[in-house]
Order: C-alpha cells, then sequence, then structure tokens
C-alpha cells in the first residue's frame, strides 16, 4: 500500500518503473482502497499541457503511463488513447497504461464532449508522445554515435537501421522526467507504418466489466466512508421551511440530517439507512409553481426574452428574394426536452480531510469541477483534487457533478467521507436538461422550382458551453455560476448547401425552464433535424429525388462522395417522395435520407432511414438504418462502429419515445415507465459503412451520426404516408392527428 | 436490533446482519457481501441492471425484500457465472462480440440472458429481443448484445 500512496507523486511514478505504475493505474480503476490511499498524495507532477511530462512518463522500466485529461465515459477512448501511444512510441498495447482526469496528475484537456476526445485529446497526447520519441532518438544517436536518421525504434528499443547493439527507452529516460516542451513540429508517424491504429483492437476494459471485477464509481468505497442521500424540494424553486428530524429518529446508523439553506440530505452509517432516511424526513417546503404549462411549452419559449441573436450565416439578400419567389414555403419545427436517462444514476464519493478535498466522480471535467466545489466551498482550488472514475455512461454532462456538489456538502457536515449515490427520482427529476428547441424556417422557389431563398430562426437558449451551476450550490445558495451553459447549442444551424440567398439566426433566450445541459449532439440534432426536414420539404416541393436533390445543392466532393456510397449502400431508388402507395392495409412504408455535415468543418454522416408507420395506430417502427460515415482516420473502427450503432439506436429512442413531462412545480417524469426509452423489440438494424482515410485528421465518433436520425425518420414518414412530422419525439398521438388531417 | 440472515451466494454459505427485513437484497449483495455485478439501476425492478438468480431464475434485486429470500435459495451474481480467466460462455460471448459500451446495464443483460438459455437452446433474435424487451440499455448496445446472446446459445 505505501508503494502504492508513493505513486501518485511524479518523483515516485518515475522510480517505481512501469510496473508499479501500472499498478496505480489499476488504483483508480479498480481497487477502492488502493484509489483513496493514491489520492492522499500530494502531486509533484507537472499537469501543464506545453510540457511531455504533463503527457507522458516512462517508468523505469520502460513501459509508458498517458496522462489524459480526456476520459473513457464507456466510450472506449482509454482503449484508443492507448493504441494511439503504442504506435507514437513503438510499445506493445500491454506495455501502455493510461490514466485519466486526474487534477494531479493529468493535464486540463478540456471537458470530454463534443466529439473531441481523439480528435483534439489524442492529437495533443499524440503530439507529446511524437516529441518524447524524437527525444529519445536523439538520446540514442548520442548514446550510440549514430546519426538519428540511421536509427529505427522497434518495441521500445532503439537500433541502428543497419544492425547492431540498440538502446531501451528504459536506459534512456527511465525513471526520468523528460523536462521538455511539447514540439508542435515533430513529426508523427506514418499511419502506413501503424500496427494497432485503425485496426479494430478489442477494448481494453470489456472482460473486466462483464466478469464483475471492473470498479464503477457506484462500487467504490473508501475507509471511514458513510452513505449520503439528498432530499429534493418537491418544487423546483421551492424554500424549505422545517425539518422534522423526530421523523427520523431511531433509524438505525443515522449519523445526521444536513440541512443549508434549502439543501437537505441524509448522512448514515449505510446505505439502505440513508435511503430510509432520506424517505422518511418530514419537511415542509415553500409552494412553487413557476413552470410554464406543459401544453403550450412552445408559445411560452416564442414569447421569451430574447437576449441576443446570433447571426451564423448570412448570403445575399433573403428577404428580397422570399419576397421574388414564386413559391414560398414555412415550417416550424420543435423538439421535446430531453433528459440523458443514465441507467446508473450519478454517484460521487468526497473526503475532505486537512483541509484537502478530494473527489471521486464520473465527471466529464475534473478540472472543471475542481474549480467549481472550490469555489463553493471556498477553498483554494488546489486545495481541492478530483479523480475521474468510470461511471454509467452519462451522453453528455448529467448529474455526476451534482452529485459531487452534493457529496462534498455532506461530508463538510459530518467530517468524514461520504458516498452519494441519487436515486432513479433525483436523476430524473434532477439532472440538467436538453432545453427545448424551437425553429422557424422559410424558403422560396422560383418558376422552375429552383430554391432561390432559404431563412431559419432558431430559438434556443444564451449561454455559454462553460459549467452548469451544481445543485447543491445553488439551493444552498453557495457561490456557483448564473450564466447558462447549454452547449454549443447554435452548431450546424448554418446549412451545407450553396443556395443564392442564405440567412440563419439564433434568437438566444434569455431564459428556459429547465437548467439546460449538453445531451449528445447538443443544437446540431435538433437543428439539424429542423433543417434536413425543411430540405426534404423543399426536395418535395421542386418534384426531386431527396438525394439527388442534395447532392444538387452540394459544393463538397467528400460530402457528394459520401452521398453517393450512401444511395449505394442503401439501394435507394430514385424519385420524389411521397411514395404512391400501393393498395390499403394500416401499414405504410417509406424511406428517408438526411445529411450533415458536423458542424460544417468536420465529420461527414449520411442515414436512410426505412419506417413502417402504422396509420391505425399512429406507431413507427424503424426496422433499419443505413449509415455511411466519414470521420477522416480511425483510430479503432470496432469503436467508431459501436458508437455509430449507439447513436442511432439512443436517437431513435429520442425521436420516437422521449419527452420529460412536468407540472407546473416539478418534473413529473421521474421514472422509466413515465419517461420510456427505446427496449430490444423497437431496436433498428444498423447497416454500415465507414469511409477509412488513415492519413486524413482523425476527426470526431461520438455524436455526429445522431445528428442526422430525427430528420431521416421523419422524411422517411413523409415518404410513406405524405405526413410531415415536425415536432419530437413522434409519438403515436401525434402521427395519427397527422395522417387523419390530410 | 440486527438479526443475522444467512444467504447461500455463488455456492457459498454466508451471513449477513441484518437491522431490516425489508432492505433489498441488492443491498445485502453489493453493500455487505461487497459484490459489484447487481447494480442499482432504478429501484423500481424496471431496468434490469440489478438482476441475479435466485434458483436458476432472473430476479430483480433491488424489489426482492430479505425476507422474502429462504435460507435455501441459491443465489447467483455476475461474479458466480464466472470469471475473466474462466468466463461463462456467455461472457465469453459478451466479450467476442464486444457488447459493452459504459457497461452498466451488462450484469442484467447477461444474467437475464444466461437465465433466459438455460430454457432456450436455440433462439431467434425475436426471442432473444423479447427475452430482454425489459431490459434497458441507454448507450444503445443493443444489437450487439442480441449478437453476444446468440452467439452464447450455439457454443453452450
Amino acid at each position: 500500500m505505501t508503494d502504492i500512496i508513493a505513486l501518485a507523486t511524479r518523483r515516485d511514478v518515475l522510480k517505481g518503473g512501469g510496473a508499479l505504475i501500472v499498478s496505480f493505474g489499476l488504483a483508480a480503476r479498480f481497487s477502492p482502497a488502493l484509489a483513496q490511499a493514491s489520492a492522499t498524495a500530494a502531486a509533484a507532477k507537472t499537469v501543464a499541457p506545453d510540457e511531455v511530462d504533463g503527457f507522458l512518463a516512462i517508468g523505469a522500466d520502460g513501459k509508458a503511463t498517458v496522462f489524459s485529461g480526456k476520459v473513457d465515459l464507456g466510450t472506449g477512448l482509454r482503449t484508443a488513447m492507448t493504441q494511439i501511444v503504442a504506435d507514437e512510441l513503438n510499445l506493445p498495447l500491454e506495455h501502455v497504461t493510461v490514466i485519466q482526469g486526474d487534477t494531479a496528475l493529468t493535464p486540463d484537456q478540456g471537458p470530454t464532449y463534443g466529439s473531441l476526445g481523439v480528435q483534439n485529446g489524442g492529437a495533443q497526447i499524440r503530439q507529446a508522445a511524437a516529441t518524447a520519441r524524437k527525444h529519445l532518438v536523439e538520446l540514442a544517436a548520442q548514446k550510440l554515435g549514430v546519426p538519428a536518421t540511421d536509427l529505427a525504434v522497434e518495441d521500445g528499443t532503439i537500433k541502428p537501421k543497419a544492425g547492431g547493439a540498440g538502446v531501451s527507452y528504459a536506459a534512456l529516460i527511465g525513471g526520468r522526467t523528460f523536462a521538455l516542451k511539447l514540439d508542435k513540429e515533430a513529426k508523427t508517424r506514418d499511419p502506413a507504418t501503424f500496427r494497432v491504429v485503425g485496426k479494430p483492437v478489442a477494448r481494453l476494459d470489456i472482460p473486466d466489466k462483464v466478469t464483475a471485477r471492473f470498479t464503477y464509481m457506484q462500487d467504490m468505497r473508501v475507509d471511514g466512508m458513510l452513505h449520503g442521500r439528498v432530499v429534493r424540494p418537491p418544487a423546483m424553486g421551492a424554500s424549505l421551511e422545517s425539518v422534522d428530524e423526530s421523523s427520523v429518529a431511531g433509524i438505525p446508523g443515522l449519523v445526521k440530517v444536513v440541512r443549508d439553506g434549502n439543501f437537505l440530505g441524509v448522512v448514515a452509517e449505510s446505505e439502505w439507512g440513508a435511503i430510509k432516511a432520506s424517505r422518511k424526513l418530514k419537511a415542509t417546503w415553500s409552494k412553487w409553481a413557476e413552470l410554464p404549462e406543459q401544453a403550450k411549452l412552445f408559445e411560452h419559449v416564442r414569447a421569451t426574452k430574447v437576449s441576443k441573436d446570433d447571426v451564423t450565416s448570412n448570403v445575399g439578400a433573403v428577404e428580397e428574394a422570399l419576397a421574388k419567389g414564386a413559391k414560398t414555403l414555412k415550417s416550424t419545427y420543435d423538439f421535446a426536452v430531453h433528459t440523458h436517462g443514465s441507467i446508473g444514476p450519478s454517484c460521487a464519493i468526497v473526503e475532505i480531510k486537512d483541509g484537502q478535498l478530494t473527489c471521486w466522480s464520473p465527471s466529464q471535467a475534473t478540472h472543471n469541477l475542481r474549480k467549481q466545489l472550490a469555489a463553493m466551498l471556498g477553498l483554494a482550488p488546489e486545495a481541492v483534487r478530483c479523480i475521474y472514475v468510470d461511471g454509467s455512461g452519462c451522453y453528455g454532462r448529467n448529474g455526476h457533478e451534482d452529485a459531487a456538489g452534493d457529496a462534498a456538502l455532506l461530508a463538510r457536515a459530518v467530517g468524514r467521507p461520504v458516498r452519494v449515490q441519487w436515486m432513479r427520482e433525483d436523476e430524473h427529476g434532477w439532472d440538467p436538461k436538453g432545453p427545448p428547441t424551437l425553429i422557424d424556417l422559410r424558403a422560396a422557389l422560383d418558376a422552375q422550382g429552383e430554391v432561390t431563398a432559404w431563412d431559419s430562426a432558431f430559438f434556443i437558449p444564451d449561454g455559454v458551453t462553460g459549467n452548469v451551476p451544481l445543485v447543491a450550490a445553488s439551493l444552498a445558495s453557495l457561490p456557483h455560476e448564473t450564466a447558462y451553459a447549454p452547449g454549443n447549442v447554435i452548431q450546424n444551424s448554418a446549412i451545407p448547401y450553396t443556395f443564392a440567398n442564405i440567412r440563419t439566426v439564433c434568437h438566444r433566450l434569455a431564459e428556459t425552464p429547465f437548467r439546460p445541459s449538453w445531451i449528445r449532439t447538443p443544437g446540431r440534432m435538433q437543428n439539424t433535424f429542423a433543417n434536413e426536414c425543411f430540405m426534404d420539404e423543399l426536395a418535395a416541393a421542386a418534384g426531386a429525388d431527396p438525394l439527388e436533390f442534395r447532392l444538387k445543392h452540394l459544393n463538397d466532393p467528400r460530402g457528394a462522395e459520401l452521398l453517393q456510397r450512401l444511395a449505394a449502400l442503401a439501394k435507394w431508388e430514385k424519385r420524389p417522395s411521397p411514395q404512391k402507395q400501393a393498395g390499403g392495409g394500416d401499414i405504410s412504408r417509406g424511406r428517408g435520407m438526411a445529411y450533415v455535415k458536423y458542424e460544417l468543418v468536420r465529420t461527414y454522416v449520411g442515414a436512410v432511414a426505412e419506417v413502417e408507420v402504422n396509420r391505425r395506430t399512429g406507431e413507427i417502427r424503424v426496422p433499419r438504418f443505413y449509415v455511411v460515415h466519414d470521420c477522416g482516420q480511425m483510430i479503432n473502427p470496432d469503436g467508431v462502429r459501436n458508437q455509430i450503432e449507439g447513436n442511432v439506436i439512443q436517437t431513435v429512442s429520442r425521436t420516437l419515445f422521449e419527452e420529460l413531462t412536468w407540472d407546473r412545480s416539478m418534473v413529473t417524469s421521474l421514472d422509466w415507465a413515465s419517461y420510456p426509452i427505446i427496449t430490444f423489440p423497437a431496436v433498428p438494424e444498423v447497416v454500415m459503412e465507414l469511409i477509412d482515410r488513415p492519413s486524413e485528421k482523425p476527426w470526431g465518433a461520438g455524436e455526429p451520426s445522431a445528428a442526422v436520425i430525427p430528420s431521416a425518420i421523419s422524411n422517411a414518414v413523409f415518404d410513406a404516408t405524405g405526413v410531415r412530422l415536425r415536432s419530437v419525439p413522434f409519438t403515436p398521438v401525434k402521427v395519427k392527428a397527422a395522417t387523419q388531417s390530410i | 436490533m440486527a438479526k443475522p440472515v444467512p444467504l447461500t451466494v455463488n455456492g457459498r454459505s454466508v451471513t449477513v446482519s441484518v437491522d431490516d427485513p425489508d432492505m433489498p437484497l441488492l443491498y445485502a449483495l453489493r453493500d455487505d457481501l461487497g459484490l459489484r455485478g447487481p447494480r442499482f439501476g432504478c429501484g423500481l425492478g424496471q431496468c434490469g441492471a440489478c438482476t441475479v438468480h435466485v434458483d436458476g431464475k432472473a430476479v430483480r434485486s433491488c424489489t426482492v425484500p430479505l425476507s422474502a429470500i429462504r435460507p435455501g435459495d441459491k443465489i447467483v451474481t455476475l461474479e458466480g457465472l464466472g470469471s475473466p480467466e474462466k468466463p461463462h460462455p456467455l461472457q465469453k460471448a459478451f466479450i467476442d462480440e464486444q457488447a459493452v459500451q459504459c457497461g452498466y446495464c451488462i450484469n442484467g443483460m447477461i444474467m437475464e440472458g444466461a437465465a433466459f438459455l438455460a430454457a432456450n437452446k436455440s433462439p431467434s433474435d425475436a426471442d432473444i429481443r423479447q427475452a430482454l424487451a425489459h431490459n434497458l440499455c441507454r448507450c444503445g448496445t443493443h444489437l450487439r448484445i442480441i449478437r453476444a446472446v446468440k452467439r452464447a446459445a450455439q457454443s453452450i
């Protein structure tokens, strides 16, 4: 144990050598006790993002430890990072260990969001490894008396190409620091020489995950730890008036009822004791009923004060072109409020000892969480260490950070480490939400059916990509952010098509009903839904095949190639939508497509949905999706495939089934019965083609394919029925109402 | 007043000290016995993350009170099914198919799947989908999970 503690310091990481570094890596991942021990050490290690030592260490045994600010979140990023470094340093995979998201050990590479884990985080780490390798070759050249250009690296040993004795990484640097600035010019390896990058390497975490050896955050325990549960107000803005502690007297192991402003929680020796106490605790709260009426949500959104307009594109003279159009189209789209819906509720442990706070959590952004916890409790950021531990998938900023905030307040109150795990109703009720989105679109066509104007307005919350305020800090009136952080939701409001006159404007709303945050493909999903459906409306108005129509307005060879490949993969039949239905019966079948260039600068995705619409019940079935995906270089094609399958299935779920419900006081969809998600019988087959471009930059794959799913389904329903669905989710009630109105 | 409750878990006789017979089995397994296979997902029997076998049947341990467990009931958790060194055919199939993203639901998929396969030797895809219809996955790993169950069926 002592060795492990020492390993958390930079000096001892290096002295300890790779084998022990691995033990340390395992500590955080697999052994709670060891992880706790590691956290007690003050880190002397640099986390500077411009230092090779920030990202990389070579142990005395020549094995590499990677310090990644980007974290796994169940996406396979840990495996991908291992592959990147193994190839860049020419080491066997098993000689590379990745430590993630520890503010004492890993540089701040920004939150793990936006499909940037590999694209940005991996690129930084690859550059650090390339710098290290260059330096090691130079050291070897001196040591061997052979010019660097005559040396080759093989499995951690640098040898003369002509043959003869070589020198190992271990001998050259093992156990010492590089003390070297990251060199942006250091040459990365030729992709043609890669041994593991570009290969479907099996994920490193799966054997332990399927045999219960893996330590999730929810499994972690630390010495002396207590269990906490929160007691949230029954109305979102209610104030706590009184607490009747006698209501929980006699619950075995109850340690404390903690009250801080409107923050209320209980701490007990056992988890079940904490749950019972949280359920039995009697408290009185003020009345609060200021949520908008759900049935009038989008009227509320439209009437919300606009704090500013972001014009995301403006080409030509839209108003003039609209006025001159032979035909004009006008549509409004909306997209429901969604919850992240993590299967495991958010969880964290906080220990405060000798003025130092240590937090274990599955946070996407431990460096940011560190600042938030410090601000909330009035500590210096240096007195806070946040350590990432894998949790349940979060798909954005769910409640993990909030659980950390709750644990911090409870730990402070009881002077012992406290583990907080949210209950299901906490997760569904109190995780930040994907905000409601309303989109108006207008277009003009000339007499020949050519589109002459495109005009769109997006009603989306104001805000930045910063920190989402912690629930605990808000309830306890402790320092917290006041600005919204819905994610970069203006992305993909502008379109990839070349019309003569285009204007796209985002009305940034001063308020939104629920604390917003990013949920997978934030903004890009909602915006692409409206854009790609409206594109389909224009194609139909022009009497054109939807795929051909897009190609005609696309001045982007890479995008065009993708669409051609999509047509081939899906055996796309060229014809306008809707198709002519043969015969009667309740079921209408159709196909629809959608396209996105993510944020107009990276990953390309095209998708075709096949649907079956039951006109009698209003139910939509999606038996199959075809996806063509171009994210440039792929680090792990099976990882990309897994992410795309996940995007398709999760977004079919969001599109068909998901909608937060509430009354005027509180979220009412507090479990899986009231907030249903997709189940096995409804899951579509996914037929996929991955375009492999090993010599291109690697772009993100975690989100882009989700962007095209809602519109592809809507377009397919139009093809099947002639009905245009413009409101997500496409519930049977909406479908029936629409099909019966034509 | 805490009382000792005897249980048979993964083939071993153990005793947990319980002050509330209404406590769900899940907490005894996780907090008293330190097992990690069954996980808390909803506490409502809706998602399946907490699934264990009781006498070979897949049971949601988050809603089964300890008082409903009889001393002779054979409880098996994911740990009892196999290990990385000696995985159950279904665990091996999940590795072979890379049928995991975050993996939080996977305990339920494997435990439900194993109980299903014990009674269904050559299921169709539709059978598998139906068998897992009440197990939730949020990452969207369903297609791999179906393939893994099918692969295991062929190897058992």
